[in-house]
């Protein structure tokens, strides 16, 4: 349907460019002067007024339609009496019914009534799509046929409706931002109305099982995210811990010792280190270190979790390595030249240059990088997914299992999606405090670098 | 006396000073060279677990395509053949696989062949209809029991229970071997399948598809917003509290973690929006909104790189200034935009949290056709296989690493080219 509709769209717009060319063309000569702008700008002109209209159209139905018509099948739905009902799996069994997918025998007479009912709105409102893309493509275009006239100026409006559709593009940012902050608060809202905020804050027990059936009383959940926090802090440190000094190191090396050459081979794999995607990260720490690290305990007699913090914890530091090398390359490299002469001049070899000079200079900088990397690692899904715990565990021990929030929130939400319990609503709860976190630790860095490099500029 | 001791101590203060030099100087060596080799043991580990899906094993089977069993007659139409009683025949052919079977071993048997082995049959008769009444030698597709074992990815020395084969069965597929009945051959499924329960016959075509479509949807919503907004911020807008708000939200935005993108997704495009759960449109847009940043920086520096003469010579020949952007500026920016765009498309390729959080993990076991149809992608189809019980999915996903990362070399490999093609410097 949506293709057919993109054609019709297409169509539209290419016959009213046409139209709005040949007419102004024909009103100027009628009228026998010239006109104001070249008769392209007529044709954009009208060309726009086509366009806008049935794009809105369009996607209006695209985002609405479906809802509508299920919240119509539902609302006349004959519920038979004493029968319970639930309304996700009632609108997927019509809608199987309805296309086919499932055989309509075997099924009650009114789930094949109500799948009947589905069908007929689906073409009712397919059809009055099309004529009402058609309608407002021709109201559009007779709008602004009105205006073809020799000394309209089209070229200033057409200039206008580019600037305002450009100010649409870079706002879409902004309205990103926005759809951000609002759905993690009122999901987290709804959470806390349920949940304490202290007890999700400071409570040691995570245990966020909620009661299956109605009058259950075995499983109360209680939400105290404090284990998961501290797992999260424990695979960071771990993780910082493999990256600090070895992306610190690579990046000295790289600035100030190597030669063009080794620049030129080794930042192009480091560049690969960093493109390679998480999930492949997670398949190595799982099939690779997660092992090793096992192994490796048991040799000195700790008996380490399959799930332990320090294989999840290292992976996820190798993968920050080019992050912090390439960020702390950057900030050696802008470290002015007559400092390194300066101590060069004085007698002092290269490493005590590196050490005693550059370095202090570039402090600021590095410390950036690492609070960017930082922020990195909390936010890192799918090494953690694959390679940490799912149960909380309060412990800094690394070779044991830990969780992170990210593998809550995955954990919280993979399934059936029932928004209606806080277990669902605590992902939202967790993301909420993700996205402060690392936005926090973000603007901390940016600020940090940015005055580092006017320092120096 | 005291100045040769002065020059004694000198000395072995330079020398201590230059071995310091040195060993810092090493430090870095290794750091660097630590780093690499975990890039090197990686990409091994990948192709040294994945390799071996590339293959498959495959039985041979004597089927009897008897036309009293099949419940057919040679002269048929093509639609009763479809219904074919093709499950007797392959229960014959199992039954007389090894000569004198017993009700207990013709079960484990069976274990040894594909799910997969009745449309075989099937689609090998209906290819072939002359066979009918006639004894045919048919290569079949085996478990992925006996594939793992044959590849030597499950051990046979553990105890018994601990196996999926008991010891029976590992001297049905001894005997195999021995006989010449069972050898490995390329795997097609792995490249025309979708997901499926059974690891012998999964396969990346459907997720490999379900990637292309959401990156398609990427590339037509963050191409066209990308130069929109890079053009507005770098050439029209004004240097005032509005615009700075969008520079500050473009550059925090591309380091919010991207499952927080996927909560948006959860929470506005598909409990607000209603838009279908699991499809590459959600997953496309979601991933949109998460690489626009890096797109827009992209675009941003290219459009700086043209110098300001060609613009200002447009104006000065007369073009108003939307003119002298739109046919100067933005054509000479376009390969540089190009270029980013296609990074932000790696980007968007490998992410794989955010798809989860739309639902994206769903089992899907057909091939997609449309943006608005339930599929899988790439990344994700490798984390349902990971986190997979059954032995015989781990190869699939490592193999499937080894898809995905190819995909993401082309795809810089483009970047590169158009970079060094068409870039000038001015």
């Amino acid at each position: 349907m949506f293709f057919w509709s993109l054609v019709l769209i297409a169509v539209g717009i290419f016959s009213s460019f046409i139209y709005g060319r040949s007419r102004i063309k024909l009103n100027s000569k009628k009228q026998g002067t010239k006109s104001k702008s070249l008769p392209n700008y007529y044709a954009q002109y009208v060309l726009m007024w086509c366009l806008f209209p049935a794009l809105i159209v369009y996607f209006s139905w695209a985002i609405f339609q479906e809802q509508i018509i299920q919240n119509i099948v539902i609302s006349n739905f004959e519920y038979i009496e004493g029968a319970v009902y639930n309304e996700g799996l009632l609108l997927a069994e019509i809608r199987n019914v309805a296309n086919n997918l499932s055989f309509a025998d075997g099924k009650s007479i009114e789930i094949i009534n109500a799948a009947a009912h589905y069908s007929s709105l689906r073409q009712i409102s397919q059809i009055s799509f099309y004529t009402s893309i058609i309608i407002i493509m021709l109201l559009g275009a007779l709008y602004a046929s009105q205006k073809l006239k020799p000394e309209f100026h089209a070229q200033h409006t057409i200039e206008k409706y580019i600037q305002y559709i450009l100010i649409f593009c870079s706002s879409v940012a902004i309205f990103t931002t926005i759809g951000i902050v609002f759905s993690l608060i009122f999901e987290s809202l709804r959470f806390f109305a349920e949940v304490s905020i202290f007890e999700f804050l400071f409570s040691t027990e995570w245990y966020p099982f909620i009661p299956i059936r109605e009058g259950q009383t075995a499983a109360e959940g209680s939400f105290g995210a404090v284990p998961i926090f501290a797992g999260t802090f424990l695979v960071m440190v771990v993780a910082m811990c493999v990256a600090a000094p070895l992306g610190l190191l690579t990046a000295i090396y790289l600035a100030e010792y190597a030669s063009q050459r080794v620049r030129k081979i080794v930042k192009p794999l480091l560049e690969i280190l960093a493109g390679i995607p998480t999930i492949v990260y997670g398949f190595f720490a799982f099939v690779s270190v997660a092992p090793f690290v096992k192994a490796f305990g048991q040799s000195i007699g700790i008996d380490a979790s399959p799930t332990s913090a320090l294989a999840a914890g290292m992976v996820m530091g190798v993968m920050i390595i080019p992050f912090i090398s390439s960020l702390s390359d950057d900030v050696i490299n802008s470290v002015p030249q007559s400092l390194r002469e300066a101590s060069l001049g004085i007698g002092a070899n290269k490493a005590e240059t590196i050490k005693k000079v550059i370095l202090p200079a570039a402090l600021p900088g590095i410390v950036g990088a690492f609070l960017l990397a930082i922020s990195r690692a909390i936010g890192e899904t799918m090494i953690v997914v694959v390679a940490a715990g799912t149960a909380p565990n309060l412990t800094g021990n690394p070779f044991e299992n830990v969780t992170t929030v990210t593998v809550q929130i995955v954990v919280a939400l993979i399934g059936d999606q029932e928004f209606d319990n806080p277990r669902t609503l605590s992902a939202f709860a967790l993301g909420l405090v993700l996205f402060v976190i690392t936005l926090f630790l973000n603007i901390i860095a940016l600020q940090i670098v940015k005055r580092y490099r006017e320092r120096y500029e | 006396m005291n100045n040769s001791i002065a020059k004694e101590k000198i000395v072995s203060l330079r020398k201590k000073r230059s071995l310091e030099d040195m060993r810092f100087k090493y430090y870095g060596f290794t750091a660097m060279c630590l780093s690499l080799a975990v890039l090197v043991f990686l990409l091994y580990t990948i192709f040294s677990k994945g390799y071996t899906a590339f293959q498959k094993t495959i039985v041979l089977l004597e089927v009897d395509y008897n036309q009293e069993v099949l419940k057919l007659t040679p002269d048929s139409s093509d639609e009763d053949m479809e219904k074919g009683k093709f499950f007797r025949v392959k229960k014959q052919a199992i039954e007389n696989f090894f000569p004198d079977l017993s009700k207990s071993d013709i079960k484990l048997v069976k274990k040894l062949f594909s799910i997969n082995v009745d449309k075989e049959i099937k689609d090998y008769f209906l290819d072939n209809p002359e066979v009918i009444n006639t004894k045919q030698q048919i290569w079949v597709t085996a478990h992925s029991d006996v594939d793992q074992l044959l590849k030597g990815n499950s051990r046979r020395d553990v105890p018994e229970d601990r196996r999926k084969l008991n010891d029976i069965q590992l001297s049905y597929v001894d005997q195999l071997v021995e006989e010449n009945r069972v050898k490995q051959v390329f795997n097609n499924f792995f490249f025309t399948k979708a997901d499926s329960r059974h690891p012998e016959i999964a396969g990346v075509a459907g997720s490999f598809m379900g990637s292309l479509f959401t990156l398609f949807t990427v590339f037509i919503l963050s191409f066209p917003i990308a130069i929109g907004a890079s053009v507005y911020l770098e050439e029209f807008a004004p240097k005032n509290r509005i615009t700075e708000l969008i520079e500050v939200n473009i550059s925090n935005l591309a380091a919010v973690p991207s499952i927080v993108f996927g909560l948006l997704g959860l929470g506005v495009l598909l409990n607000v929006f209603g838009l279908p759960r699991s499809t590459p449109l959600v997953g496309g847009s979601v991933l949109a909104l998460m690489t626009l940043p890096t797109i827009i920086i992209a675009c941003r520096a290219s459009l700086k790189a043209v110098p300001p003469s060609i613009k200002e010579g447009a104006l000065a020949v007369g073009a108003t200034k939307t003119q002298a952007v739109f046919h100067h500026v933005v054509p000479l920016a376009l390969p540089g935009t190009l270029t980013g765009t296609i990074i932000g498309l790696a980007q968007a390729l490998g992410e794989t949290a955010p798809l989860i959080m739309i639902g994206m993990i769903a089992f899907i076991p057909n091939i997609p056709t449309g943006l608005t149809e339930p599929s899988a992608a790439l990344p994700v189809q490798i984390y349902l296989w990971v986190e997979s019980a059954e032995r015989g999915f781990q190869e699939k996903s490592a193999a499937a690493i080894m898809v995905i990362l190819i995909f993401l070399f082309m795809m810089n490999a483009i970047a590169v080219f158009l970079r060094n093609r068409f870039e000038r410097k001015w």
